[in-house]
Protein backbone atom coordinates (compact mmCIF):
# COMPACT_ATOMS: atom_id res chain seq x y z
CA UNK A 1 0.00 0.00 0.00
CA UNK A 2 1.06 3.50 -0.70
CA UNK A 3 2.10 5.29 2.40
CA UNK A 4 1.26 8.79 3.82
CA UNK A 5 5.08 10.55 3.43
CA UNK A 6 6.43 13.06 6.50
CA UNK A 7 8.89 15.64 4.83
CA UNK A 8 10.62 17.74 7.23
CA UNK A 9 11.00 21.13 5.48
CA UNK A 10 14.94 23.05 5.61
CA UNK A 11 14.71 26.65 4.93
CA UNK A 12 18.46 27.55 3.10
CA UNK A 13 19.97 30.64 3.08
CA UNK A 14 23.38 30.69 1.57
CA UNK A 15 24.13 27.30 1.48
CA UNK A 16 23.37 27.00 5.42
CA UNK A 17 20.06 26.07 7.25
CA UNK A 18 18.37 28.91 8.82
CA UNK A 19 16.08 29.19 12.05
CA UNK A 20 18.09 27.94 15.21
CA UNK A 21 18.17 24.29 14.73
CA UNK A 22 17.93 22.28 18.26
CA UNK A 23 20.29 19.08 16.85
CA UNK A 24 22.37 18.74 20.00
CA UNK A 25 23.78 15.65 18.38
CA UNK A 26 24.86 17.56 15.51
CA UNK A 27 28.26 18.69 14.71
CA UNK A 28 27.17 21.51 12.95
CA UNK A 29 23.44 22.14 12.68
CA UNK A 30 23.81 24.91 10.28
CA UNK A 31 24.95 21.80 7.63
CA UNK A 32 22.30 21.06 5.53
CA UNK A 33 24.04 18.16 4.24
CA UNK A 34 24.30 16.86 8.23
CA UNK A 35 20.99 17.88 9.11
CA UNK A 36 19.03 15.96 6.09
CA UNK A 37 21.33 13.02 6.69
CA UNK A 38 19.96 12.45 9.78
CA UNK A 39 16.39 13.17 9.04
CA UNK A 40 16.45 10.55 6.57
CA UNK A 41 17.93 8.06 9.07
CA UNK A 42 15.12 8.88 11.78
CA UNK A 43 12.75 8.27 9.19
CA UNK A 44 11.99 10.76 6.97
CA UNK A 45 10.02 9.70 3.75
CA UNK A 46 11.30 12.83 1.80
CA UNK A 47 12.91 16.34 2.15
CA UNK A 48 12.15 19.42 0.45
CA UNK A 49 15.41 22.58 0.68
CA UNK A 50 13.67 25.70 0.10
CA UNK A 51 16.02 28.38 -0.84
CA UNK A 52 15.26 31.82 0.34
CA UNK A 53 18.94 33.53 -0.16
CA UNK A 54 18.85 36.67 -2.70
CA UNK A 55 22.45 36.90 -3.35
CA UNK A 56 24.31 36.73 -7.03
CA UNK A 57 25.76 33.64 -6.27
CA UNK A 58 22.52 31.81 -5.14
CA UNK A 59 22.13 29.51 -8.10
CA UNK A 60 25.65 28.16 -8.14
CA UNK A 61 25.68 27.96 -4.17
CA UNK A 62 22.56 25.93 -4.70
CA UNK A 63 23.62 23.56 -7.31
CA UNK A 64 26.13 22.89 -4.91
CA UNK A 65 24.36 21.78 -2.05
CA UNK A 66 22.12 19.80 -3.92
CA UNK A 67 25.41 17.25 -5.61
CA UNK A 68 26.66 17.48 -1.54
CA UNK A 69 23.25 16.73 -0.48
CA UNK A 70 22.66 13.68 -3.36
CA UNK A 71 26.15 12.21 -2.82
CA UNK A 72 25.47 11.69 1.20
CA UNK A 73 21.42 11.22 1.14
CA UNK A 74 19.70 8.06 0.38
CA UNK A 75 15.74 9.01 0.13
CA UNK A 76 14.14 11.68 -2.72
CA UNK A 77 14.45 15.39 -2.09
CA UNK A 78 12.93 18.71 -3.81
CA UNK A 79 14.51 21.68 -4.11
CA UNK A 80 12.72 25.08 -4.32
CA UNK A 81 13.22 29.02 -3.94
CA UNK A 82 13.23 31.02 -6.97
CA UNK A 83 13.43 28.60 -9.67
CA UNK A 84 12.07 29.99 -12.90
CA UNK A 85 13.64 28.90 -15.98
CA UNK A 86 14.30 25.26 -18.00
CA UNK A 87 17.99 26.30 -16.90
CA UNK A 88 17.54 26.30 -13.60
CA UNK A 89 15.88 23.34 -13.33
CA UNK A 90 18.16 21.23 -15.98
CA UNK A 91 21.21 21.75 -13.19
CA UNK A 92 19.22 20.65 -10.10
CA UNK A 93 17.90 17.30 -11.46
CA UNK A 94 21.38 16.64 -13.53
CA UNK A 95 23.09 17.32 -9.59
CA UNK A 96 20.37 14.69 -8.11
CA UNK A 97 17.50 16.53 -6.77
CA UNK A 98 14.51 14.27 -7.76
CA UNK A 99 11.76 17.23 -8.03
CA UNK A 100 11.84 20.78 -8.17
CA UNK A 101 8.96 23.19 -6.54
CA UNK A 102 8.46 26.00 -8.37
CA UNK A 103 5.80 28.94 -7.04
CA UNK A 104 5.80 32.54 -7.97
CA UNK A 105 7.30 31.83 -11.01
CA UNK A 106 4.37 29.88 -12.09
CA UNK A 107 2.17 32.47 -11.44
CA UNK A 108 3.49 35.06 -13.08
CA UNK A 109 4.71 32.46 -16.18
CA UNK A 110 1.80 29.77 -15.93
CA UNK A 111 3.38 28.22 -19.23
CA UNK A 112 6.60 27.33 -17.01
CA UNK A 113 4.74 24.36 -16.03
CA UNK A 114 4.03 22.85 -19.09
CA UNK A 115 7.60 23.55 -20.52
CA UNK A 116 8.73 21.95 -17.50
CA UNK A 117 6.36 18.92 -17.54
CA UNK A 118 6.93 18.06 -21.20
CA UNK A 119 10.85 18.45 -20.98
CA UNK A 120 11.31 16.61 -17.30
CA UNK A 121 7.92 14.59 -16.90
CA UNK A 122 5.92 15.63 -14.44
CA UNK A 123 6.74 13.59 -11.59
CA UNK A 124 9.24 15.67 -10.92
CA UNK A 125 7.92 19.18 -11.03
CA UNK A 126 6.03 20.56 -7.86
CA UNK A 127 4.42 23.28 -7.94
CA UNK A 128 3.68 25.13 -4.66
CA UNK A 129 0.80 27.44 -4.01
CA UNK A 130 0.70 29.53 -0.83
CA UNK A 131 -3.14 30.62 -0.08
CA UNK A 132 -4.93 32.99 2.58
CA UNK A 133 -8.32 32.24 2.98
CA UNK A 134 -10.15 36.53 2.84
CA UNK A 135 -13.58 36.87 3.60
CA UNK A 136 -14.69 33.42 3.13
CA UNK A 137 -12.37 33.19 -0.38
CA UNK A 138 -8.62 30.89 -0.57
CA UNK A 139 -6.87 33.94 -2.51
CA UNK A 140 -3.26 32.64 -4.11
CA UNK A 141 -0.14 34.54 -2.84
CA UNK A 142 3.07 35.32 -3.49
CA UNK A 143 5.98 36.50 -1.32
CA UNK A 144 5.71 33.91 1.95
CA UNK A 145 1.79 35.25 1.45
CA UNK A 146 2.42 38.79 1.79
CA UNK A 147 1.22 39.75 -1.94
CA UNK A 148 -2.25 38.67 -2.96
CA UNK A 149 -3.17 37.51 -6.37
CA UNK A 150 -6.09 37.69 -8.36
CA UNK A 151 -6.34 33.50 -8.51
CA UNK A 152 -8.57 31.70 -6.58
CA UNK A 153 -6.80 28.63 -4.99
CA UNK A 154 -9.04 25.92 -6.30
CA UNK A 155 -8.69 27.14 -9.51
CA UNK A 156 -5.56 27.75 -9.52
CA UNK A 157 -4.58 24.10 -8.88
CA UNK A 158 -6.63 22.93 -10.97
CA UNK A 159 -4.78 24.97 -13.70
CA UNK A 160 -1.64 23.74 -12.48
CA UNK A 161 -2.60 20.20 -12.65
CA UNK A 162 -3.97 20.67 -16.11
CA UNK A 163 -0.69 22.37 -17.18
CA UNK A 164 1.44 19.35 -15.90
CA UNK A 165 2.36 19.38 -12.44
CA UNK A 166 2.98 16.35 -10.56
CA UNK A 167 2.02 17.16 -7.30
CA UNK A 168 0.76 20.40 -5.11
CA UNK A 169 2.45 21.84 -2.05
CA UNK A 170 -0.40 23.78 -0.66
CA UNK A 171 0.64 25.84 2.36
CA UNK A 172 -2.47 27.51 4.45
CA UNK A 173 -1.03 31.04 4.97
CA UNK A 174 -3.82 31.04 7.64
CA UNK A 175 -2.68 28.14 9.41
CA UNK A 176 1.28 28.28 8.82
CA UNK A 177 3.11 29.04 11.87
CA UNK A 178 -0.12 29.11 14.16
CA UNK A 179 0.68 25.29 15.61
CA UNK A 180 -3.35 24.76 15.24
CA UNK A 181 -3.44 22.24 12.50
CA UNK A 182 -3.55 22.02 9.04
CA UNK A 183 -6.23 23.74 6.66
CA UNK A 184 -7.75 20.48 6.36
CA UNK A 185 -11.06 22.08 4.77
CA UNK A 186 -9.33 23.53 1.71
CA UNK A 187 -7.00 20.10 1.42
CA UNK A 188 -10.00 17.48 1.65
CA UNK A 189 -11.57 19.37 -1.63
CA UNK A 190 -8.17 19.82 -3.12
CA UNK A 191 -7.66 16.53 -2.89
CA UNK A 192 -11.20 15.57 -3.73
CA UNK A 193 -10.91 18.17 -7.00
CA UNK A 194 -7.59 17.02 -8.35
CA UNK A 195 -5.96 13.59 -9.17
CA UNK A 196 -2.66 14.12 -8.19
CA UNK A 197 -0.60 13.96 -5.11
CA UNK A 198 -1.05 16.81 -2.39
CA UNK A 199 1.50 17.59 0.40
CA UNK A 200 -0.18 19.89 3.19
CA UNK A 201 1.71 22.73 4.75
CA UNK A 202 1.13 24.94 7.72
CA UNK A 203 -0.10 24.57 11.14
CA UNK A 204 1.72 21.49 12.49
CA UNK A 205 1.62 21.63 16.04
CA UNK A 206 1.23 18.07 17.64
CA UNK A 207 1.01 14.62 16.18
CA UNK A 208 -2.68 14.76 16.22
CA UNK A 209 -2.47 17.35 13.52
CA UNK A 210 -0.71 15.09 11.15
CA UNK A 211 -3.41 12.36 11.99
CA UNK A 212 -6.05 15.03 11.19
CA UNK A 213 -4.80 15.90 8.06
CA UNK A 214 -4.59 12.62 6.72
CA UNK A 215 -7.53 11.54 7.85
CA UNK A 216 -9.75 14.61 7.43
CA UNK A 217 -7.53 16.70 4.59
CA UNK A 218 -7.07 13.83 2.94
CA UNK A 219 -3.23 14.59 2.30
CA UNK A 220 -1.09 12.32 0.42
CA UNK A 221 2.05 13.95 2.31
CA UNK A 222 2.06 16.27 4.73
CA UNK A 223 5.28 18.94 5.58
CA UNK A 224 6.41 20.74 8.64
CA UNK A 225 9.57 22.26 9.41
CA UNK A 226 9.95 23.89 13.15
CA UNK A 227 8.10 20.94 15.29
CA UNK A 228 11.06 18.41 13.51
CA UNK A 229 13.99 21.01 13.97
CA UNK A 230 13.15 21.70 17.63
CA UNK A 231 12.54 18.46 18.03
CA UNK A 232 8.84 19.15 19.49
CA UNK A 233 7.94 16.03 17.26
CA UNK A 234 10.08 13.18 16.62
CA UNK A 235 10.08 11.16 13.40
CA UNK A 236 9.77 7.74 14.91
CA UNK A 237 6.90 8.92 17.56
CA UNK A 238 5.18 10.45 14.75
CA UNK A 239 5.09 7.42 12.15
CA UNK A 240 4.06 5.18 15.20
CA UNK A 241 1.18 7.32 16.43
CA UNK A 242 0.31 7.43 12.94
CA UNK A 243 0.48 3.18 12.56
CA UNK A 244 -1.90 3.01 15.75
CA UNK A 245 -4.30 5.29 14.32
CA UNK A 246 -4.67 2.94 10.90
CA UNK A 247 -2.55 5.33 8.55
CA UNK A 248 -0.67 3.81 5.89
CA UNK A 249 3.20 4.81 6.85
CA UNK A 250 6.72 3.62 6.19
CA UNK A 251 8.23 2.47 9.22
CA UNK B 1 35.20 -4.11 -11.19
CA UNK B 2 33.95 -1.70 -14.13
CA UNK B 3 30.10 -0.39 -13.70
CA UNK B 4 28.74 1.61 -16.69
CA UNK B 5 26.23 3.81 -16.52
CA UNK B 6 24.07 4.43 -19.59
CA UNK B 7 24.19 7.91 -20.26
CA UNK B 8 21.63 8.54 -23.11
CA UNK B 9 20.48 12.28 -21.35
CA UNK B 10 17.54 10.78 -19.04
CA UNK B 11 17.94 12.73 -15.79
CA UNK B 12 19.04 12.08 -12.46
CA UNK B 13 21.77 9.73 -13.42
CA UNK B 14 24.24 11.44 -10.43
CA UNK B 15 21.68 9.96 -7.75
CA UNK B 16 22.54 6.53 -9.00
CA UNK B 17 26.36 7.35 -9.42
CA UNK B 18 26.38 8.67 -6.04
CA UNK B 19 24.47 5.51 -4.22
CA UNK B 20 27.04 3.26 -6.05
CA UNK B 21 29.41 5.15 -4.45
CA UNK B 22 28.25 5.01 -1.14
CA UNK B 23 28.82 0.92 -1.42
CA UNK B 24 32.36 1.34 -2.27
CA UNK B 25 32.47 0.81 -6.03
CA UNK B 26 32.63 2.90 -9.06
CA UNK B 27 30.70 4.02 -11.75
CA UNK B 28 31.41 5.27 -15.50
CA UNK B 29 28.71 7.75 -17.42
CA UNK B 30 28.44 6.64 -21.10
CA UNK B 31 27.29 6.29 -24.06
CA UNK B 32 30.49 4.51 -26.04
CA UNK B 33 29.17 0.74 -26.90
CA UNK B 34 32.48 -0.56 -26.81
CA UNK B 35 32.99 0.85 -23.51
CA UNK B 36 29.10 -0.10 -22.25
CA UNK B 37 29.73 -3.81 -23.93
CA UNK B 38 33.06 -4.40 -22.00
CA UNK B 39 31.74 -3.13 -18.39
CA UNK B 40 31.29 -5.74 -15.60
CA UNK B 41 27.49 -4.47 -14.74
CA UNK B 42 25.54 -2.06 -16.78
CA UNK B 43 22.66 0.49 -15.07
CA UNK B 44 20.12 1.14 -17.76
CA UNK B 45 18.45 4.40 -15.90
CA UNK B 46 15.87 6.57 -17.01
CA UNK B 47 13.45 9.36 -16.18
CA UNK B 48 11.19 11.65 -17.98
CA UNK B 49 9.35 10.72 -20.97
CA UNK B 50 9.28 6.98 -22.95
CA UNK B 51 8.91 8.10 -26.73
CA UNK B 52 11.51 11.17 -26.51
CA UNK B 53 14.10 8.57 -24.47
CA UNK B 54 13.53 6.11 -27.22
CA UNK B 55 14.50 8.56 -29.80
CA UNK B 56 17.40 9.37 -27.73
CA UNK B 57 18.79 5.77 -27.13
CA UNK B 58 18.01 5.38 -31.31
CA UNK B 59 20.15 8.79 -32.10
CA UNK B 60 23.21 7.07 -30.56
CA UNK B 61 22.56 3.41 -31.57
CA UNK B 62 22.33 2.40 -28.20
CA UNK B 63 18.82 0.51 -28.66
CA UNK B 64 20.72 -2.13 -30.57
CA UNK B 65 23.65 -2.27 -28.07
CA UNK B 66 21.77 -2.99 -24.80
CA UNK B 67 19.46 -6.16 -25.88
CA UNK B 68 22.89 -8.22 -26.94
CA UNK B 69 24.48 -7.03 -23.48
CA UNK B 70 25.52 -10.01 -21.90
CA UNK B 71 26.55 -8.81 -18.36
CA UNK B 72 23.93 -8.43 -15.76
CA UNK B 73 22.13 -5.30 -16.79
CA UNK B 74 19.98 -3.27 -14.39
CA UNK B 75 17.16 -1.33 -16.11
CA UNK B 76 15.91 1.49 -13.48
CA UNK B 77 12.55 3.13 -13.55
CA UNK B 78 11.95 4.15 -17.27
CA UNK B 79 15.19 2.49 -17.70
CA UNK B 80 13.06 -1.13 -17.17
CA UNK B 81 9.78 0.21 -19.35
CA UNK B 82 12.09 0.71 -21.83
CA UNK B 83 13.12 -2.99 -21.80
CA UNK B 84 9.50 -3.82 -22.20
CA UNK B 85 7.52 -4.63 -25.53
CA UNK B 86 5.91 -1.45 -25.41
CA UNK B 87 5.05 1.66 -22.98
CA UNK B 88 1.74 3.10 -24.05
CA UNK B 89 3.19 6.27 -23.19
CA UNK B 90 3.94 8.20 -26.36
CA UNK B 91 2.79 5.21 -28.14
CA UNK B 92 6.49 3.48 -27.85
CA UNK B 93 8.00 0.73 -29.15
CA UNK B 94 10.57 -0.57 -26.51
CA UNK B 95 13.57 -2.79 -26.69
CA UNK B 96 11.58 -5.78 -26.26
CA UNK B 97 14.29 -7.52 -23.50
CA UNK B 98 11.17 -8.27 -21.36
CA UNK B 99 7.75 -9.88 -22.90
CA UNK B 100 5.90 -7.10 -21.38
CA UNK B 101 3.33 -4.18 -21.92
CA UNK B 102 3.51 -0.97 -20.02
CA UNK B 103 0.60 0.93 -19.63
CA UNK B 104 -0.82 3.95 -17.80
CA UNK B 105 -2.64 3.86 -13.80
CA UNK B 106 -6.25 4.36 -14.35
CA UNK B 107 -8.40 7.02 -12.57
CA UNK B 108 -9.18 5.34 -9.66
CA UNK B 109 -5.30 6.42 -8.04
CA UNK B 110 -3.78 9.74 -7.90
CA UNK B 111 -1.20 9.33 -11.10
CA UNK B 112 1.83 10.03 -10.82
CA UNK B 113 2.28 7.30 -7.88
CA UNK B 114 4.92 9.25 -5.95
CA UNK B 115 5.81 7.99 -2.62
CA UNK B 116 6.64 4.62 -0.79
CA UNK B 117 5.14 1.15 -1.14
CA UNK B 118 5.63 -2.17 -0.63
CA UNK B 119 7.26 -5.12 -2.60
CA UNK B 120 6.11 -8.24 -2.28
CA UNK B 121 5.95 -12.15 -3.60
CA UNK B 122 9.96 -11.78 -4.07
CA UNK B 123 11.44 -13.91 -6.00
CA UNK B 124 15.07 -13.52 -7.29
CA UNK B 125 18.77 -13.15 -5.98
CA UNK B 126 18.23 -9.43 -6.41
CA UNK B 127 16.44 -9.32 -3.08
CA UNK B 128 18.75 -11.85 -0.89
CA UNK B 129 18.78 -10.17 2.66
CA UNK B 130 15.63 -8.04 1.80
CA UNK B 131 12.51 -8.21 3.74
CA UNK B 132 9.08 -9.44 2.07
CA UNK B 133 6.79 -6.33 2.20
CA UNK B 134 10.00 -4.00 2.48
CA UNK B 135 9.72 -0.28 1.25
CA UNK B 136 10.60 1.06 -1.43
CA UNK B 137 10.71 4.87 -3.43
CA UNK B 138 8.42 4.74 -6.68
CA UNK B 139 7.70 7.52 -8.74
CA UNK B 140 5.50 6.61 -11.78
CA UNK B 141 2.58 7.21 -14.12
CA UNK B 142 3.31 4.41 -15.75
CA UNK B 143 3.41 0.61 -15.00
CA UNK B 144 4.33 -2.89 -16.36
CA UNK B 145 1.84 -5.37 -16.12
CA UNK B 146 1.93 -8.67 -13.98
CA UNK B 147 3.85 -11.64 -16.74
CA UNK B 148 6.17 -14.50 -16.50
CA UNK B 149 9.00 -12.63 -16.03
CA UNK B 150 7.99 -10.72 -12.62
CA UNK B 151 10.10 -11.17 -9.88
CA UNK B 152 8.24 -9.05 -7.58
CA UNK B 153 4.75 -7.20 -7.38
CA UNK B 154 3.35 -3.74 -5.92
CA UNK B 155 -0.28 -2.78 -5.31
CA UNK B 156 -1.62 0.39 -6.60
CA UNK B 157 -5.02 0.49 -7.70
CA UNK B 158 -4.04 -2.70 -9.29
CA UNK B 159 -1.22 -4.97 -8.82
CA UNK B 160 2.04 -4.94 -11.45
CA UNK B 161 5.55 -5.66 -11.49
CA UNK B 162 7.91 -3.77 -9.43
CA UNK B 163 10.54 -5.71 -11.00
CA UNK B 164 11.35 -8.00 -13.62
CA UNK B 165 14.36 -10.83 -15.04
CA UNK B 166 15.12 -12.39 -18.02
CA UNK B 167 18.46 -14.24 -18.24
CA UNK B 168 21.13 -10.90 -17.63
CA UNK B 169 18.66 -8.53 -17.64
CA UNK B 170 16.94 -6.87 -14.70
CA UNK B 171 14.71 -3.91 -14.37
CA UNK B 172 13.23 -2.28 -11.14
CA UNK B 173 10.45 0.39 -11.00
CA UNK B 174 11.55 1.53 -7.93
CA UNK B 175 14.61 3.81 -7.56
CA UNK B 176 16.82 2.01 -5.06
CA UNK B 177 19.06 4.76 -5.66
CA UNK B 178 16.59 6.81 -3.18
CA UNK B 179 15.02 3.72 -1.07
CA UNK B 180 17.36 4.32 1.88
CA UNK B 181 18.72 1.38 3.06
CA UNK B 182 16.82 -1.68 1.38
CA UNK B 183 17.17 -0.14 -1.80
CA UNK B 184 20.96 -0.08 -1.04
CA UNK B 185 20.44 -3.53 -0.23
CA UNK B 186 19.01 -4.34 -3.73
CA UNK B 187 22.12 -2.07 -5.45
CA UNK B 188 24.52 -4.20 -3.91
CA UNK B 189 23.12 -7.48 -4.72
CA UNK B 190 23.16 -6.48 -8.40
CA UNK B 191 26.57 -5.21 -8.45
CA UNK B 192 27.81 -8.18 -6.65
CA UNK B 193 26.01 -10.76 -8.69
CA UNK B 194 28.01 -13.47 -10.41
CA UNK B 195 27.76 -13.91 -14.11
CA UNK B 196 25.72 -17.23 -14.78
CA UNK B 197 24.57 -17.52 -18.56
Amino acid sequence: MLTKRIIPCLDIKNGRTVKGINFVDLRDAGDPVELAAKYAETGADELVFLDISATEERRKTLANLVLRVAEKVNIPFTVGGGISSVEDVDILLKNGADKVSVNSSAVKNPDLINELSQKFGAQCITVAIDAKQVNGQWIVHLVGGKVPTELDLFEWAKEVEQRGAGEILFTSMNNDGTKDGFANIALKKLSEDLNIPIIASGGAGNIQHFVDTFKEGKADAALAASVFHFKEIEIPDLKKELADQGIPVRI
Amino acid sequence: MKIAIIDYGAGNIQSIKFAVKRLGFEAVLTDDAEEIKSADKVIFPGVGEASSAMKMLKSTGLDKVIPQLKQPVLGICLGMQLMCEYCEEGDTPGLSIFDAKVVKFDNTVKVPQIGWNQIYDLRSDLFEGVNEKEYVYLVHSFYVKECEETICSTQYGVEYTSAIKKNNFYGVQFHPEKSSKAGEKILENFLKLELRS
